[in-house]
């Protein structure tokens, strides 16, 4: 394998083997698993959003499925008052367009994430921790009591389903790979960021943030504009998975599915990027199939975890790698 | 609103806020000495709620179960300490939460083969059904008046123990300099079994009173654990002082929240975002807490 290194055969075969999954399942005539790997990918955009904070900046957020549960949500609101013919705010600003909807959806959850990221990066440690998960619960119970969009029961609405005049949501395949293009564009932005002077400077944010500081880097904003940038990209996340089940319910931004994100990141391996992709399949895939073998699954699964943390760092990506670089480089 | 309804309320208020505090006292005391993070810490209120339950079964007294049900988890403290938690103490603040995770999950199954995912109903022990009337014309739940008297005795008791005695000096001296206090001889591993078991009392405590005034489920421990956390970062980590102030503002702050905004026609949405509120005021202007000495 001249030429490539093991990482670089990771990725293409990861990213090969689900750009023939369709194929396979149609072949197959397992059709309707189409979807379920759409979900598994969607969800794998949110866990690389989640990993450029956590694996790059070292900044453990608790509360990420808020910002991907807003972006769902922006495109669900805006679509019911378009449908309904309701106005919003005082104006019809109600749309169908997904163009526009799902911008919406990215700034406004960037917009949060701006804010929230203003009060909690003031703060490192446990308190960051504690911080986002307060933040994103407050932001849960915003959406329970919103009566008017369902409230606790969730929102069914009608979505418009053709993206830019070309990709029908309604067809399975054709939404697949449109979401398999924006996790592959998300992955190439990231990887180019991470490794641009602004990624630079937040890794060593990382390593040693009152070094930084000293070398006259205001740390506080580069690490805002990951975070906001991360809560724009699971907010995009969040806006597809709206695409994807014309009905969204607080439950996706409950309090463990951004614990689930933070699985996914580390159980692929966290910093690498890919490693969550990875990830994200795996705790889907495995979320899936246990309930088969047993109903309480989770009480074999809680433990996984444990061993997971306790004895393999790195994730299923730090496999692939050569010995010397499975060092862990988070924190 | 009436002065009635106020004195009502602010009395629910309270009785939250020591509820709140039994649980936050014990995790502040996990992050401020063991430098730990402990999602698990509701689970063993729930686990308390649900040994109590039992318990209630088959003494048919609450007043038996009780003590049985604090002990049982207070056990259990001392086993998910030795066995799991004991590793992580030196690990990065990831590590603690994802362990902390799988542990909710496990216990929250474990519940539901145990008891079944059925919600159980406790009954108010008979000697303290009635109401009593304190405040002229609102008479007010006996039960609840003595939650907020167990729950203030439990803070006298444990600012005896940790101002008053050497075991409380040497928490105290664990939560300013851990090394140092290794290093003069203290067997610290038993230091911090003990208190993560004496935490886990404390809230397995908060989940039995809690028990017949709102409902035992699975699960029941998540809200509480992260109103908390709201608790542990207004107050400042590691302060218990902090903790007990924290937590009666934010107990009363949060029934407030649940019955202005209906008297002014506020939306509702106010009422569970409340606390939240609060907490990002209060770190926007002391970013280490109320009591906190470093953030």
């Amino acid at each position: 394998m001249s030429g490539l290194d093991k990482r670089t055969w990771f990725v293409l075969v990861l990213l090969a083997g689900l750009a023939v999954l369709p194929l396979i399942a149609t072949a197959t005539g397992n059709e309707f698993q189409i979807g379920q790997f759409r979900r598994i990918l969607i969800f794998a955009i949110a866990a690389v959003s989640l990993d450029l904070i956590l694996g790059y900046g070292g900044m453990v957020s608790l509360g990420h499925a808020a910002f991907f549960g807003v972006g769902a949500y922006v495109v669900a609101i805006l679509n019911w008052h378009a449908d309904r013919e309701v106005p919003l705010f005082g104006m019809m600003l109600g749309t169908q367009n997904v163009l526009a909807t799902w911008t919406a959806a990215v700034v406004v959850s960037a917009g949060l994430a701006f804010l929230i990221g203003l009060v909690s990066l003031r703060t490192t440690g446990i308190f960051f921790i504690m911080i986002t998960l307060a933040f994103a619960q407050m932001v849960y119970f915003f959406f329970v009591s919103l009566r008017a969009y369902g409230g606790d029961d969730g929102l069914r609405f009608p979505g418009d389903t053709v993206v830019l005049g070309v990709i029908d949501t309604e067809n399975d395949t054709a939404f697949y790979y449109l979401v398999l293009g924006v996790l592959c564009a998300t992955l190439y932005l990231c990887r180019r960021l991470v490794n641009s002077r602004f990624g630079m400077v937040v890794q060593g944010c990382r390593e040693n943030e009152r070094r930084m500081r000293a070398l006259g880097y205001p740390t506080y904003l580069y690490k805002l504009a990951a975070f906001t940038l991360a809560g724009g990209i699971a907010g995009l996340a969040g806006a597809l998975f709206a695409a994807h089940e014309s009905y969204i319910s607080p439950s996706i931004m409950h309090w463990t599915r951004s614990g689930d994100l933070i699985v996914m990141v580390v159980l692929g391996g966290m910093g690498t990027l890919i490693g969550p992709v990875a990830g994200a399949v795996a705790f889907l895939f495995l979320e899936k199939t246990l309930p088969d073998y047993t109903e309480h699954w989770m009480i074999v699964f809680g433990p996984i975890l444990l061993l997971v943390v306790l004895f393999a760092r790195r994730g299923i990506f730090g496999w692939f790698l050569p010995p010397e670089e499975r060092d862990r480089h988070g924190h | 609103m009436t002065a009635l309804l106020f004195l009502e309320q602010t009395l629910n208020g309270l009785q939250l806020g020591v509820t709140l505090f039994l649980m936050a006292a014990g995790l502040t005391l996990v992050f401020g000495i063991m430098n730990m993070v402990n999602l698990a810490h509701g689970s063993l209120y729930m686990m308390g709620a649900f040994f109590a339950a039992t318990f209630v079964g088959w003494t048919g007294s609450f007043f038996l179960a009780l003590p049985l049900a604090v002990a049982a988890t207070f056990v259990l403290g001392l086993a998910v300490e030795t066995l799991a938690l004991r590793t992580l103490y030196g690990r990065d603040h990831l590590d603690q939460v994802l362990a902390t995770f799988g542990l909710i999950l496990f216990f929250n199954e474990l519940v539901k083969i145990v008891w079944g995912p059925v919600s159980i109903f406790m009954d108010v022990p008979k000697a303290l059904s009635g109401r009593v009337e304190l405040i002229p014309g609102a008479p007010y739940p006996v039960y609840r008046l003595a939650v907020l008297a167990v729950g203030l005795a439990v803070a006298a008791g444990l600012w005896w123990l940790i101002a008053r005695t050497r075991t409380g000096m040497l928490i105290r001296a664990g939560a300013s300099n851990r090394e140092m206090v290794g290093a003069l001889g203290v067997d610290i591993k038993r230091l911090y079994t003990l208190v993560f078991a004496l935490g886990a009392a404390l809230a397995a405590l908060a989940g039995v009173m809690a028990g017949p005034i709102y409902v035992v489920e699975i699960g029941m421990g998540d809200s509480m654990l992260i109103k908390t956390f709201v608790v542990i970062v207004i107050g400042g980590i590691g302060s218990i002082r902090g903790a007990f102030v924290a937590a009666l503002i934010v107990g009363t702050v949060d029934t407030f929240g649940r019955v202005l905004p209906a008297q002014f026609g506020l939306p509702a949405a106010i009422a569970e975002m409340a606390i939240y509120i609060l907490m990002a005021a209060v770190l926007f202007w002391k970013p280490a807490g109320l009591f906190g000495g470093r953030a």
